[in-house]
C-alpha cells in the first residue's frame, strides 16, 4: 500500500463510520447517464445559474441597494455633479472604479440572458422529444416553474440599477399591477410603499433578487436534477437501447470529466462575453426620472415577448358603474401570458388525456414521429416569435426604415395567422420525413452510382441501411386512435358526449401517420 | 408466408470501436501531451488575469478592430479570465474523449411504482397510525386544528398591511392647482408665452414654494408638456380651446396607458408618440389616441397668463394622470 492510499483510506474510513457514505457512493458512481448533444442544454441552465450566484455575490459587495438621493463625484465624468439615487451610484461606482467591477457585471448579466435562452431551448428538447412523458410530469412543472422564476428574477435583476431605462420597465410593471380590478391600486400601494416610484421598491425587490428567489431555485434545481437522477436520464432510440435499460457512460470518470469540464466551458465563453461585449451600459442612460426616457426602451429579450403583446393590443377599456378596467394591459400583460404558461405546465396531462397512454416512457421520441406535438410546439414558437418580433418593432422600423403602424398591423394580424399555418406546414413536413424514412428502410441510400442494364435502361444502385439504422428510423411506436364507443356495452349513451368526441377528434388527428415499415415489407422487396 | 406484422429487429447495441489512443502508445502519449498544453493555456490565461489587475491602470484605451475604442485593462482581464477557465474545460474534456474509458455500458431500470406489497403495507401503516391518533374520531380537535392553523396563516398578511400607505386620493390629486407657475424643467424658470416659438415643445413643472422639495413621486404625476402650434390649427370644442393660450397646449407628459414619459413629438404630423408601445397622441385634437395600445387622450391643462405674464395653471387637471386603475370614473 502506498502512502497516498494509506492517507485516502484513513480519510475515506473516517467519513464512511460516520455516514455509511461508501455504499452509496459505490452504487453511484458508476451510474449510467446516456450521451446526446442536446443533454447538455439543461448542463449549461445549471452552470449558468452557477456563475450568476458566484458574479452576483460579488456584484453585493459594493451595490447599495437604496433609493436614498446622492450627488455623484465619481470617475465617469458626464455625470459628475448630478443628482441620483444610490443604487445608480453605486453601479456606477462598481462599472468605473472597482478593478473587475464591470467584467462581473457584464458577465452576471450575459450569464442571465444564457440562463434563459438555456432554459428555453432545454424546455424545447423536453417538450419535442416527449421527456415529459410519465414518469417525468412533476419534473416538467418544476421546469415550468422554474422559467417562470427566471423572468422575474432577471426583470428584478436589471432593474436593480435604477437607471433610466429600468426605471422605465418598472413602471410598466406598477402599471400592470394597478391595472388589476378591486384590488389593483392597493397591491401597487403596498409594493411600492405607495405612489409610484417611492423609496421603497429598490431595497425591497433586491431582497427579492438575492435571497428569496435564488433560494426557491436552489432548491427547485435540486429536487428537479434529484428526480433525474432517482429516475434515471431519458434516451433516444438505437441498437440495443429499450424502456427497461438505459445506455451511455458511467459517471466516474468519463462523465464526471466532460460534466465538469463543460461548466468550465460554459463559464468561459461567458468570461469571453462579459470582455468583449458590451451589454447594459447604464452610464449611458442616466438616472432615473419619471418625466424623461430615451428612445427605443427595451426590455430584456425573455420579456421582450410580453412587451410586444403589450404594444399590439387594441385599445380598449372598459368603463362599468364608476369603474375602470383596462384591457389593453389585462389581457397582453395577465391574461393572456397565464393562459399560455398554464397549458404549458398541464400539457403533459392533456397529451395523456388524448392519447390515453399511461405507461412509463423512457425512450425518446423522434419529433417527426409525433407529428401533432410538434405542430402545436411549432405553432406555439410561431406565436411567441411574432409577439417577441412586435416587443421591437420600434427597432426594426427605425434599422429597415419600415413604418411603426405597418409593423403593427402586420403584428395584430400575424399572431392569428401565422400560428395555425405553422402547425399545418409543420404536420405536413413531419409526415413527409416519416415517408422518407420508410423509403429509406425499404429502397435503402442512394447511391449515386448509375447502372446502364443491358436493354440500356439506366437505374440507381441503391444500398440498403445497417440493421442498426433501420431498427432506429422503425423503432418507435404507432399507436391507433382511441376507440371511444359513444354507447356503453348495454347501448346507453355515455356522459360527458361532448368531451368524448372532442377526444376522438383529437385522437383521430393524433394517429395520423406514414407506416412504418415491418420485417415482412422488407421481405417482400426482397422477393422482388 | 404468415400474416403477422413482424417488426424490425432490434440489432443489439454495436461492437465497440477502440479508439487510437486505446490501442497504439504513441497516440496516447500525443493525447496526454495535447490535455497538459490545453491545461497550461489555462494557466498563462490567470497570469494574464493578475497581470491586467495590478499592471494595466484601468484608464488605458486602445483602438481594435470591429471593437473600437477598448478599455485595456477590463478587456485583458476578461480575455485573462476567460482563457483561464475555457482551457480547464477543454483540458478535461479532450482528457475524457481521449483516454478515460469510452465503452458504452447496460444498465437496467426499476419502475416508479413500488410492489404491490409496499403499498398494502403503506395504506395499512397510514390507517393505522392515523387510527391510533384517533383523527377520524376527535372532530372537535380536528375542527379546532383546522381553524387555528387557518388563522395564523392570517397573520403574514397581517403584518404586511404596513408595507405601504393606502392610496386615498394620491392617484387622483397632482401639484397642479389654479394659479400654479408653469417653470422650465431643469432650470425652475417661469416661462412666458413668447419664450415659446411655433413648432417649439418644452417639458415643464409646477413652481414649488420655497420650502418644498420636489421628489421623484412630484415629477411622476405632475410632468407637463407645452407645446406651440398655430392657433388656427386646433380642432378642439370651445371648452378645450379656452384651456390653451395663444396656441400653447399643455399636456400630462405620464402617457395615459402605462405611464411613460411620452417624450417624442413629430413636429410636421403634430404628433405626440410614447416609446415604450408607440401609443400615438394627435395634439391638435386634444391628444386625441390616433394609433397604438391607449385608451384615452393624455389629460390637458388650462393654462392662461397672469398678471406678470407668466404662464399658469388656470385649474388643477380635471383628471387624473398616468395610467388606468380600478377606482378611476372616467
Amino acid at each position: 500500500m502506498t502512502a497516498r492510499e494509506r492517507v485516502a483510506g484513513t480519510v475515506a474510513n473516517y467519513v464512511d463510520e460516520r455516514t455509511g457514505a461508501a455504499k452509496w457512493a459505490k452504487k453511484n458512481l458508476t451510474k449510467v447517464f446516456p450521451d446526446h448533444w442536446s443533454f447538455l442544454l439543461g448542463e449549461v441552465a445549471l452552470y449558468s445559474f452557477i456563475i450568476l450566484l458566484l458574479s452576483g455575490t460579488f456584484l453585493t459587495f459594493w451595490f447599495d441597494p437604496s433609493q436614498r438621493e446622492v450627488l455623484y463625484e465619481g470617475s465617469y465624468e458626464p455625470l459628475n455633479g448630478l443628482h441620483m439615487s444610490a443604487a445608480y451610484a453605486s453601479t456606477l461606482h462598481i462599472s468605473f472604479e472597482v478593478r473587475g467591477g464591470l467584467l462581473m457585471r457584464q458577465i452576471h448579466h450575459w450569464a442571465a440572458l444564457i440562463f434563459m435562452a438555456a432554459i428555453v431551448v432545454h424546455l424545447m428538447r423536453v417538450y419535442f422529444t416527449g421527456a415529459f412523458r410519465k414518469p417525468r410530469e412533476f419534473n416538467w412543472i418544476i421546469g415550468v416553474g422554474l422559467l417562470t422564476l427566471g423572468i422575474v428574477e432577471g426583470f428584478l435583476g436589471y432593474s436593480l440599477p435604477d437607471d433610466l431605462l429600468s426605471g422605465t420597465g418598472i413602471r410598466i410593471a406598477e402599471a400592470i399591477i394597478q391595472a388589476l380590478p378591486v384590488v389593483g391600486t392597493y397591491i401597487a400601494f403596498f409594493a411600492f410603499g405607495g405612489a409610484f416610484p417611492g423609496e421603497a421598491f429598490i431595497p425591497r425587490i433586491f431582497t427579492v433578487h438575492v435571497l428569496l428567489l435564488p433560494g426557491i431555485f436552489l432548491a427547485l434545481i435540486t429536487v428537479h436534477l434529484m428526480l433525474v437522477w432517482y429516475q434515471k436520464h431519458t434516451q433516444w432510440p438505437g441498437p440495443g437501447r429499450t424502456e427497461k435499460n438505459v445506455v451511455g457512460y458511467p459517471l466516474m470518470p468519463a462523465y464526471m470529466a466532460k460534466a465538469g469540464g463543460f461548466f468550465f466551458i460554459v463559464f468561459g465563453v461567458t468570461a469571453f462575453l462579459g470582455a468583449v461585449a458590451s451589454i447594459n451600459p447604464i452610464w449611458l442612460y442616466g438616472p432615473y426620472n419619471p418625466g424623461q426616457i430615451s428612445a427605443g426602451s427595451q426590455p430584456d429579450w425573455y420579456m421582450g415577448w410580453l412587451d410586444g403583446l403589450v404594444r399590439m393590443a387594441p385599445p380598449l377599456e372598459l368603463h362599468l358603474l364608476g369603474h375602470t378596467i383596462p384591457l389593453n394591459i389585462l389581457i397582453p400583460g395577465l391574461i393572456v401570458p397565464g393562459i399560455l404558461f398554464t397549458g404549458l405546465a398541464l400539457y403533459p396531462f392533456i397529451e395523456s388525456w388524448i392519447t390515453g397512454d399511461k405507461r412509463e416512457h423512457h425512450l425518446l421520441d423522434r419529433p417527426r414521429n409525433v407529428p401533432n406535438r410538434t405542430a402545436l410546439g411549432v405553432m406555439s414558437l410561431t406565436f411567441m416569435l411574432v409577439a417577441l418580433l412586435n416587443g421591437g418593432n420600434d427597432i426594426i422600423a427605425t434599422t429597415f426604415h419600415l413604418g411603426i403602424n405597418q409593423i403593427m398591423w402586420f403584428s395584430r394580424i400575424a399572431i392569428f395567422v401565422l400560428p395555425p399555418i405553422a402547425f399545418v406546414v409543420t404536420k405536413r413536413i413531419c409526415l413527409s420525413l416519416q415517408r422518407a424514412d420508410r423509403e429509406l428502410v425499404l429502397h435503402g441510400r442512394e447511391t449515386g452510382r448509375l447502372l446502364m442494364l443491358p436493354h440500356g435502361e439506366f437505374v440507381e444502385v441503391h444500398e440498403p441501411i445497417s440493421p442498426e439504422l433501420a431498427w432506429k428510423l422503425t423503432a418507435h411506436e404507432q399507436a391507433p386512435a382511441l376507440a371511444l364507443e359513444d354507447v356503453d356495452a348495454r347501448g346507453v349513451r355515455r356522459a360527458g358526449g361532448l368531451k368524448n368526441k372532442l377526444r376522438k377528434r383529437i385522437s383521430a388527428a393524433n394517429a395520423e401517420s406514414i407506416a412504418k415499415p415491418t420485417a415482412n415489407d422488407l421481405k417482400e422487396i426482397e422477393h422482388h | 408466408m404468415s400474416n403477422e406484422i413482424e417488426a424490425i429487429k432490434d440489432p443489439g447495441l454495436p461492437a465497440h470501436v477502440h479508439r487510437k489512443a486505446d490501442t497504439d502508445p504513441v497516440a496516447e502519449k500525443r493525447a496526454e501531451r495535447q490535455v497538459a498544453i490545453l491545461f497550461l493555456i489555462s494557466a498563462l490565461g490567470t497570469l494574464l488575469f493578475i497581470f491586467a489587475y495590478y499592471f494595466i491602470a484601468d484608464d488605458v484605451f486602445v483602438f481594435l478592430p470591429v471593437m473600437g475604442n477598448t478599455n485595456a485593462h477590463q478587456l485583458l482581464l476578461g480575455l485573462g479570465l476567460a482563457i483561464a477557465l475555457f482551457f480547464i474545460g477543454a483540458a478535461a474534456i479532450h482528457w475524457a474523449k481521449t483516454l478515460m474509458p469510452d465503452e458504452e455500458v447496460i444498465a437496467m431500470r426499476h419502475t416508479m411504482r413500488s410492489d404491490d406489497e409496499d403499498r398494502e403495507n403503506f395504506v395499512a401503516t397510514v390507517k393505522e397510525r392515523s387510527a391510533a391518533a384517533g383523527l377520524g374520531r376527535r372532530s372537535l380537535i380536528k375542527r379546532s386544528m383546522g381553524l387555528s392553523l387557518g388563522l395564523i396563516g392570517l397573520s403574514p398578511l397581517v403584518l404586511l398591511r404596513d408595507l405601504g400607505p393606502l392610496p386615498k386620493d394620491d392617484l387622483t390629486k397632482t401639484s397642479w392647482m389654479a394659479g400654479t407657475r408653469l417653470v422650465t424643467d431643469p432650470g425652475d424658470r417661469p416661462i412666458r408665452p413668447e419664450d415659446l416659438e411655433i413648432g417649439a415643445v418644452a417639458q415643464v413643472l409646477p413652481k414649488l414654494r420655497p420650502d418644498q422639495k420636489r421628489t421623484l413621486n412630484d415629477i411622476g404625476k405632475d410632468a407637463v408638456l407645452l407645446i406651440r402650434i398655430r392657433p388656427e390649427e386646433f380642432q378642439l370644442s370651445a371648452e378645450r380651446l379656452s384651456w390653451t393660450y395663444d396656441g400653447i397646449i399643455a399636456f400630462s407628459k405620464i402617457c395615459s396607458h402605462m405611464g411613460c414619459a411620452v417624450a417624442l413629438y413629430e413636429q410636421t404630423t403634430k404628433h405626440l408618440l410614447c416609446p415604450c408601445h408607440q401609443s400615438t397622441f394627435d395634439v391638435p385634437r386634444a391628444a386625441k389616441v390616433i394609433f397604438g395600445p391607449a385608451a384615452r387622450p393624455l389629460p390637458q391643462l388650462a393654462i392662461t397668463v397672469d398678471a406678470e405674464g407668466y404662464l399658469i395653471a388656470q385649474k388643477p387637471f380635471n383628471e387624473p394622470v398616468g395610467p388606468s386603475f380600478w377606482e378611476r370614473s372616467s
